[in-house]
């Protein structure tokens, strides 16, 4: 069986029909005086999902989640949580919990206190609280530190205390607003598989914001690409790379390069498409009609550059020039000028040390790729 | 380092001279064993003891100490109420208005706002005395102590406050379990201030005080107009060690909570 994708594991309630969503928005539009914040969404994510929202700054996708947590009201819509109609609910009567971007730790409080804050409000016994804040500080290898104020701490334990606070009160939805925005790089990577694997071991739906197409596409189950207040496309990170629904999404998330031209036929599982340097022949059930514009998106690693004329040069292939190299350690990246003057972007996997007679400056080569490599965009 | 030069040395001679040369002369003279408050006869503290032996200034500090903790409280929980307000709810109508009316005391005549509670507590018959004083020093006061914490809030982190909510805080408890801690040194400088304001005031005093209900300050003022004596040097001496104590705990106060937050942050880093 063809897939779209490594399959992490065999976790796909969305697909589904039987599977209730956890949480639905529906049809839920935000405004802030005149600005549209959030314009129309409607979005279901299941129970024990790792969902994650993902877009530029401004597009919604922090708006929606401060909805979920109830510091926003939507102007209109409903949200239902768990078979609940929560719009009405104050944030302090929900049962999710938010992990913020800023940390937000309680600075004249210890570790301690800020992690059984939540449980004290609660009414909790004072022995059990102080036993779950002891399993939290475990959870979070901070047992150490308990007496310590957030200022006594680096970046990384804050973000730690912050998951443990949030965590504590096992809430239904965890909410993380760029959680490793704060963090170094090396430490955000190490951060992300934590996260995964907590959200496993505590098999709790998890919704992240975000804008690092990468920490998307390593954490979460599905993603949410949005712009202007609407889901542009609802995906696993796989289909999301591999079948971008339209431009935005190709364009946003990893490199991609459009080819252009005109529907030549269209029928059967196959579409062909005229262009200025490719006649493209691609699978596909869409049937635009003849002579139409279409666009036709193909990821760099995907075009195979060679020296030698592909077997069948006049589909899928291209004459072209060597115009840049960039040599990036584990790949290399060329830029290869085709006939019409266009530019496209291909990537070749280093997977040798030594490589005879490598591909040069100025050198002319054929660009070609499979008949599966890439996807007509929709709009 | 930089070296001092003549002018330096000459011009902060010359400022601390303009500033305190009177205060230290006062302070002198209500040591000076002679009546005459101008002729120096040697050192003695008999001024001192019959100060506390003078029931009149003894009962007008009594009355403005107890003036003077009463309304800058009372003037405390007001004006943190309107510093928050002006800051949080930043949309609701005659909000402009409001502000301009919060601040108003702090630019108004202290004449104008002294007349102006006169004629109120006349128009509405209430019997000047402890009572009006102390609402009078509120008003005053007040504004002081929203113009310091509307600093504060200004600068605060607001999903704190969030994440309070979110963990199930309501907002009541949000504001005494994270708020107010956060911003207490704001709040209680704002207090200090309106004390000091309330301690020193004569004028807003002289116009709402009634009998039974005289002030430190309009007594040495009154007594003032019959003839400085020594007492009354001594009286100043101990309200400028008074205010001089206040503002010097609270500056520690300040420094060692910046100290610290200094030593916390190495300590973090040192952590990593």
């Amino acid at each position: 069986m063809k897939s779209l994708g490594n399959i992490r594991r065999s976790f796909a309630p969305w697909a589904d029909p039987d599977s209730k969503p956890f949480i639905s928005f529906k049809n839920i539009t935000k405004k802030f005086g005149d600005f549209t914040a959030v314009d129309n969404l409607t979005l279901d994510i299941y129970h024990r999902e790792f969902f994650a929202l993902l877009g530029a700054s401004g597009c919604g996708k922090s708006t929606l989640l401060r909805m979920l947590a109830g510091f926003e009201r939507p102007t209109s819509g409903e949200i239902i949580l768990d078979g609940q109609d929560i719009a009405g609910i104050p944030p302090y009567r929900r049962p999710v919990n938010m992990m913020f971007q800023s940390y937000a730790l309680f600075p004249h409080m210890t570790v301690e206190s800020n992690i059984g804050f939540g449980l004290r409000q609660d009414g909790m016994p004072k022995a059990e609280i102080a036993e779950r804040v002891r399993q939290m500080l475990k959870l979070v290898k901070l047992e150490q530190f308990a007496r310590r104020k957030p200022q006594q701490l680096s970046g990384g334990q804050r973000q730690r205390v912050a998951l443990a606070r949030s965590l504590a009160k096992r809430p239904k939805v965890l909410l993380l607003d760029e959680p490793l925005g704060a963090l170094d790089k090396k430490l955000r990577e190490e951060t992300q598989f934590e996260l995964m694997d907590l959200q496993q071991e505590l098999g709790l739906t998890f919704v992240v914001v975000t804008h690092d197409q990468e920490e998307a596409m390593t954490m979460a189950d599905r993603i949410a690409v949005m712009s202007h207040g609407n889901v542009i496309q609802v995906a696993t990170p796989a289909e999301i790379y591999e079948a971008p629904n339209s431009r935005f999404v190709a364009d946003f998330i990893g490199d991609v390069n459009i080819l252009e031209g005109k529907v030549k036929a269209a029928g059967n599982g196959r579409i062909e498409i005229a262009g200025d340097d490719f006649t493209v022949r691609t699978v596909g059930d869409a049937a635009p009609a003849i002579g139409t514009g279409a666009a036709f998106a193909i990821r760099p690693e995907k075009l195979k550059v060679s020296r030698a004329a592909p077997a069948d040069a006049a589909i899928n292939a291209s004459e072209g020039e060597i115009w840049d190299i960039a040599y990036l350690g584990d790949m290399t990246v060329f830029h290869v000028r085709l006939p019409s003057g266009k530019v496209v972007k291909t990537s070749m996997l280093n997977a040798q040390r030594e490589v005879e007679n490598p591909i040069g400056y100025d050198e002319k080569v054929w660009v070609s790729f499979a008949e599966t490599a890439g996807v007509v965009l929709k709009d | 380092m930089t070296k001092w030069s003549r002018f330096n040395v000459a011009s902060v001679a010359l400022g601390f001279a303009f500033l305190y040369l009177p205060i230290v002369l006062l302070v002198v003279f209500s040591f000076n064993e002679s009546r005459l408050v101008t002729v120096w006869a040697g050192f003695s503290t008999k001024w001192y003891v019959s100060l506390f032996n003078n029931q009149g200034l003894m009962d007008a500090a009594w009355v403005t100490i107890r003036v003077a903790l009463l309304s800058a409280t009372i003037a405390t929980v007001l004006g943190t109420m309107a510093a928050l307000s002006l800051v949080r709810f930043t949309r609701f109508r005659g909000r402009m208005l409001f502000s301009g009316m919060v601040y108003a005391p702090l630019v108004m005549p202290e004449v104008i706002t002294g007349l102006s509670l006169l004629l109120l507590f006349v128009a509405i018959g209430f019997d000047r005395g402890f009572w009006t004083v102390t609402l009078a020093h509120i008003t005053l006061t007040m504004c002081f102590v929203a113009v310091v914490v509307q600093s504060r809030l200004l600068s605060f982190d607001r999903s704190v406050e969030e994440a309070a909510l979110d963990l199930g805080a309501t907002p009541l408890r949000t504001f005494f379990e994270v708020t107010l801690p956060i911003i207490a040194p704001a709040v209680f400088s704002g207090w200090v201030l309106a004390f000091t304001l309330s301690l020193d005031d004569l004028v807003i005093a002289s116009f709402t005080s009634g009998p039974g209900a005289t002030t430190l300050p309009m007594k040495i003022y009154s007594q003032v107009r019959l003839g400085v004596t020594p007492e009354i040097n001594a009286a100043c001496t101990l309200l400028i060690a008074l205010v001089t104590v206040g503002v010097v705990i609270a500056s520690i106060v300040t420094k060692r909570r910046e100290v610290q937050r200094q030593r916390d942050e190495h300590a973090a880093f040192a952590g990593g």
